[in-house]
């Protein structure tokens, strides 16, 4: 079960193994945040250590510290039973640490091998000596099961190959305890299966891994001891054979979770938009989205369920204005507003959550409270005339930090600086303020944390009961039976079934959504 | 502690890339065997009497008026991501257009300046217009079709000049337009420097530049302050997010050419309303070349490019003085040119540094230098 913390002395409780890495009293400060505080990890060798936390809890904070990319302001870490002071990655790497970064650094026109070497190429005097190199690269693809093809080019590579290349080129250059920064975050779940198992042999030969994430069950699966970080401190370790997902998801929160259930029902007879025989084509002349007709109503939240790439986004986008149709009208309550621009449609009360929030909702290199005109150029209060109200639009940006709880030192900071799901939230809030009357929420809780999740979901059902008429695009199967008024499934294009949320399990869904069910 | 940084960052890259600018053209005057201190000493070397430091001010000030312009024009497209290297060809079309109206028709003075301006901002507009129309109906780089329209400009105007528009007799050694009537011609503000007690200059303080502050004052509200200017910036930092606000991404691209040309079109008015009178074969060429270098200095902000044009001035002032001390005048050509090198340089380096800075902490921390970031930009000391 739960076993309080701290559990400092290095000694005791499981004698499987001596801890390779211990962390006491770690404090890491930013100008304005504490990003950890008095942090304790202590990580056995031959285990796969799991630290879990919400998106901006200090998970990465620390892993950067562990690896050198920045110095502690207190605390202590142990490699080994010695004390180090890493100045550089480099002085993490000599120390048998290594990091595999969420995003992958590798140069796609260079092979397998030679990404491997970049940056600490074997010599032979002045050649490069690929023959050693090539050596030591098969013996660890064959020891550690990584089944990696030295020559082949890294842009003809799946993602869990280029990962895999990542694991390799950490291990090539000596580490012993390797850091995972999100691994999964990138996979399908095939490919997590393959990575599991990789985890598995690193282990097995003697090595150690800690493993960030945020996904609870699979951190269940694969860890033999899990850290929970909150708020930039770790709140305790679990077992992950006894704790439930539930439990470390409150532990990462720090309160009991809202569950996910739907309330009574307020849907109104009063239609907010009408969508008749909707077609959009792509370049090619294919349609992509192929005569769709469905009814919002006020206080509905109309689920649209489908694997991605099924026409979802490109239905939801052609709502708002961001593709041309070629067929068919939208109707706006009474009006027609198939030919408004997506000003016109943003001014008569249409919100939107983007699926990509950073390529489509966000100004990431302004301020938040330019972040927040941007969608309301045209609407009060960020704007008076013609130009824009800096003041009031800084008044209302708190005002949405503060009601949508987006944790950031203040309105000036820059909208990069904000972790995914502080983001998000302030999207949420920005596309509220308007008292929009319907609200397109693309995927709204991808990437955010539990809390984040739950906070959002809380908002939805919110504003439905208050007569806001919802589109909810998810992959998230839960979110869309457990929000969702009606359900709809779209397949190439077509709304393929329209489901009762209440009766229909997420393996039923699942069958419509492949086309298995015709 | 906030503020220190701020001001610090702020401050930093200029700073340190005029250093390196001036320490590698210094290693360049030595290379060429003459003393790098004397090249100094003659760069603020503005002369005893105050009438000669009137006068020296008055050049600096006469050639920083258009380079303000030109770094303004090409400002407004960087700010949303679009390369109007065209400003050269927009501002030379403009001005032969707006010498040739002013000169065929008599108006009372201040319509007859009003008609020139609006003739010439109207031609530069339309010129880079062209290109915003091309790129959005037919997707093509506003780079190539901004370098191709300037051969065409160049090319028209010197077919003009030497046709239609030709005010000179055949066989004189000048050719040019017509000049301008009284009506047209615009006063110095020598008369002011007067009345403020000060020595009159040789050379005309050119009355373009109060209409130029009121410019850069209007473009700095625009940008900075106005909903227009607010779209302006979002397509400039994110296309597709500016796109689902609302933007109309096409419109943008053709609304910021039209008031980048515009802008354009102002160049060669100093020299056209204040000097010349006519526009010429030997009109002031490459300003809007020299626009660009202007508005990478001040990193797209107003008082930034005030700051840059000033700067451009002062060196090319010092030109000829240089070559009295038996230095070759290009030396100010190469210390401009690293000088824009070093700051565009250390602008990147240092808006790294911020963003890695943001990202890491969460912090609150200034941008220190986008293209498209709003910190005022102090350029040179």
């Amino acid at each position: 079960m739960i076993e309080a913390i701290p559990t400092i002395d290095g000694a005791a409780p499981r004698p499987a193994s001596a801890p390779i890495v211990q962390v006491i009293g770690l404090t890491k400060r930013f100008p304005g945040v504490v990003a950890n505080d008095g942090v304790n990890l202590t990580v056995r060798r031959g285990t796969i250590h799991a630290i879990v936390g919400e998106n901006g809890a200090g998970k990465s904070t620390l892993m950067k510290t562990l690896y050198g990319m920045h110095r502690p302001d207190e605390g202590t870490i142990a490699v080994n039973g010695k004390h180090v002071h890493f100045k550089s990655p480099a002085d993490a790497i000599a120390a048998g640490i290594g990091m595999v970064h969420q995003h992958f650094m590798l140069a796609d026109n260079f092979t397998v091998l030679e990404n491997i070497v970049l940056g600490s190429e074997p010599r032979t005097g002045l050649a490069l000596d690929f023959v050693g190199a090539r050596r030591k690269l098969a013996e660890i693809s064959t020891s550690y099961g990584l089944d990696l093809e030295p020559d082949a080019l890294v842009e003809d590579l799946g993602v869990g190959d280029r990962q895999r290349v990542e694991i390799a080129k950490v291990l090539y250059r000596g580490a012993t305890t390797l850091i995972l920064d999100e691994p999964t975050a990138v996979l399908v779940p095939q490919e997590v299966d393959e990575l599991f198992g990789n985890l598995a042999e690193l282990k097995s030969e003697g090595l150690t891994v800690i493993f960030i994430s945020h996904k609870l069950d699979e951190v269940r699966r694969v860890a033999d001891s899990i850290t929970v970080i909150r708020r930039g401190t770790t709140v305790g370790t679990a077992d992950p054979n006894s704790v439930t997902a539930r439990q470390l998801a409150e532990m990462m929160v720090g309160s009991e979770l809202p569950t996910l259930e739907t309330r009574d029902s307020t849907v109104t007879d009063e239609v907010v938009l009408g969508v008749e025989d909707l077609t959009v084509l792509l370049p090619t002349g294919r349609p992509v989205v192929d005569s769709v007709s469905f009814q919002v109503r006020r206080g509905e939240v109309v689920g649209i369920a489908g694997v991605e790439g099924n026409g979802q986004s490109e239905l939801v986008e052609t709502i708002m204005g961001l593709h041309e149709l070629a067929a068919g009208t939208l109707r706006f309550g009474a009006e027609d507003m198939t030919g408004w621009s997506t000003r016109q449609r943003r001014e008569s009360g249409v919100g939107f959550i983007p699926e990509d929030r950073q390529r489509q909702g966000m100004l990431l290199d302004a301020p938040l409270w330019e972040n927040r005109i941007l969608g309301n150029q045209t609407r009060p209060p960020a704007v008076k005339g013609i130009f824009i109200d800096r003041s009031a639009a800084r008044k209302d940006c708190a005002r949405i930090m503060q009601e949508y709880d987006v944790r950031a030192p203040g309105c000036d900071t820059l909208a990069v600086a904000l972790s995914g799901g502080n983001q998000q939230k302030l999207i949420v809030g920005r596309e509220m303020s308007g008292n929009p009357k319907l609200l397109i929420a693309a995927h709204p809780t991808r990437g955010v944390d539990v809390g984040a999740q739950a906070a959002i979901w809380e908002l939805l059902k919110d504003a439905r009961s208050a007569g806001l008429a919802i589109i909810l695009v998810s992959a998230d199967l839960d979110e869309l039976i457990g929000l969702s008024d009606t359900l709809y499934v779209m397949l190439r294009g077509r709304l393929v079934a329209q489901l009762d949320p209440a009766d229909v399990t997420p393996e039923q869904l699942g069958i419509h959504m492949t086309g298995a069910a015709a | 502690m906030n503020l220190v940084r701020r001001v610090g960052l702020t401050l930093f890259a200029p700073t340190l890339a005029l250093i390196v600018a001036l320490v590698i053209s210094a290693i360049v005057i030595l290379a060429i065997g003459e003393s790098p201190l004397v090249a100094l000493r003659e760069l603020f070397n503005f002369g005893d009497s105050s009438a000669s430091q009137i006068q020296a001010v008055t050049v600096i000030l006469n050639r920083a008026i258009p380079l303000f312009l030109a770094g303004l024009a090409v400002s407004i497209g960087f700010r949303m991501g679009l390369f109007n290297i065209g400003v050269e060809g927009q501002y030379r079309l403009a001005t032969i257009m707006a010498a040739w109206v002013g000169s065929a028709i008599v108006l009372p003075a201040p319509l007859h300046l009003l008609l020139i301006v609006v003739v010439a901002m109207a031609v530069g507009a339309i010129w880079a217009g062209i290109a915003g129309v091309l790129k959005v109906t037919r997707g093509v780089s506003e780079v190539i079709s901004t370098i191709m329209l300037n051969f065409i400009a160049i090319g028209l105007a010197s077919y003009l000049l030497t046709g239609p528009f030709r005010g000179t007799p055949e066989g004189s050694l000048t050719i040019a337009t017509e000049d301008l009537p009284e009506s047209g011609r615009l006063a110095s503000l020598n008369g002011l420097l007067g009345q403020l007690g000060l020595a009159q200059p040789r050379t005309d303080l050119s009355g373009f530049l109060i209409p130029a502050i009121v410019v850069g004052v209007v473009v700095a509200v625009v940008v900075k302050r106005t909903r227009f200017g607010f779209d302006l910036r979002a397509s400039g930092l994110n296309p597709a997010a500016a796109t689902t606000s609302g933007v109309n991404a096409k419109g943008m691209v053709v609304k910021a050419m039209l008031i980048s040309g515009g802008l354009a079109g102002l160049i060669g008015l100093p020299d056209l309303l204040g000097d010349t009178y006519h526009y010429g074969t030997e009109f002031t060429s490459g300003l809007g070349f020299l626009g660009i270098a202007v508005a990478l200095l001040g990193r797209n902000n107003p008082l930034g490019i005030a700051f840059g044009a000033l700067l451009f001035g002062f060196l090319d002032r010092a030109a000829l003085s240089l070559q009295f001390a038996g230095i070759p005048s290009q030396v100010v050509t190469i210390i401009q040119g690293t000088i824009v090198l070093a700051v565009v340089i250390a602008n990147e380096v240092a808006r790294r540094i911020a963003i890695r800075q943001a990202e890491r902490s969460g912090a609150n921390l200034p941008t220190a230098g986008p293209p498209a970031g709003e910190q005022p930009a102090t350029v040179a000391t």
